[in-house]
């Protein structure tokens, strides 16, 4: 596929994806806390927002698996393993935490910055900077463990 | 404090789901924003151009919505929680998401679209650990 190709459909992807963001409620971090903490005024729209996302991409994961490759690139790359280790579980807890805490997940977290919310530009500047300090926990030499943080 | 949104938030999940499949028809990727911003940050990840013109339309996509619907935006006035805990959180979300491989759109949306045992124990485990915070915090914070 040519690279002005890949480039747009990569671009549209991600302002679908904003509008999505935008529009089911995910860039209002006390929504996405009200939805979290189950026992206060709860408010389950966000729910509908999982539901709504899943039920579309799991019909077009099935037809698309189907016919084997994507539509322009030459094989699909997805993910492939299937042990559940701690890294998985610990690190999902971590962010989590940070998630219950903050309101904001990484997509919106992006979209608020792109609206120059100040909020969401620390938010911004502190998760890459504890994923710059992730990637250097793993890169040195560890014996199957890099889970003390 | 919020009201409940079933029809715009299932047509925002819509939306994401499309965002999500058009990743995977055109691309043959999974639409994981950590992963696809955390790329970016991580020597011989590959893919920049994808990268960038993804994350480029999500942040554009910020902008243009910030102008035509700043209310999806909470003002930074009406909602500004302590700095120190924007920042904690931040941190948190960049560690436990590059950690645990995928945050909600690659563990929640694709991940469970394909029925992955790997996703589905993180996004049950971020979900408890998300909702167990938030209570944390309410209580803890005296918000009533």
């Amino acid at each position: 596929m040519s690279r002005g190709r890949e480039t747009f459909f990569a671009a549209l992807a991600g302002l679908v994806f904003a509008v999505g963001l935008g529009l089911a409620g995910m860039t209002q971090p006390s929504k996405v806390v009200g939805f979290l903490d189950v026992t206060g005024d709860w408010d389950p729209s966000l729910a509908f927002v999982m539901g709504g996302a899943i039920a579309v991409h799991l019909l077009a994961y099935r037809f698309l698996r189907r016919r084997g490759r994507p539509l322009f690139a030459s094989r699909f790359q997805l993910p492939t393993r299937t042990d559940i280790d701690l890294s998985l579980v610990l690190g999902a807890a971590i962010f989590g935490v940070g998630w219950g805490l903050g309101g904001y997940c990484p997509g919106p977290a992006l979209v608020s910055a792109g609206a120059a919310q100040r909020p969401a530009l620390i938010f911004l500047a502190a998760m890459a900077a504890g994923m710059v300090v992730q990637h250097l926990l793993v890169r040195t030499p560890q014996p199957a463990q890099q889970t003390k943080a | 404090m919020n009201h409940f949104t079933p029809i715009a938030s299932l047509l925002g999940g819509l939306l994401i789901g499309l965002a999500a499949t058009i990743v995977l028809a055109v691309h043959g990727k999974v639409a994981g924003i950590s992963g696809i911003f955390g790329g970016l940050l991580q020597r011989g990840a590959g893919d920049r151009p994808f990268r960038l013109a993804f994350l480029g339309g999500l942040v554009g996509g910020g902008a243009i919505l910030g102008l035509v619907a700043p209310s999806l935006l909470p003002s930074a006035a009406a909602s500004s929680p302590p700095i120190w805990l924007v920042v904690g959180a931040g941190l948190l979300v960049g560690f436990g998401t590059r950690m645990g491989g995928g945050c909600t759109s690659g563990h929640g949306v694709c991940g469970l679209s394909r029925f992955s045992r790997r996703s589905l124990v993180a996004t049950a485990t971020f979900m408890l650990t998300g909702g167990v915070t938030a209570f944390l915090a309410h209580r803890l914070g005296g918000a009533s």
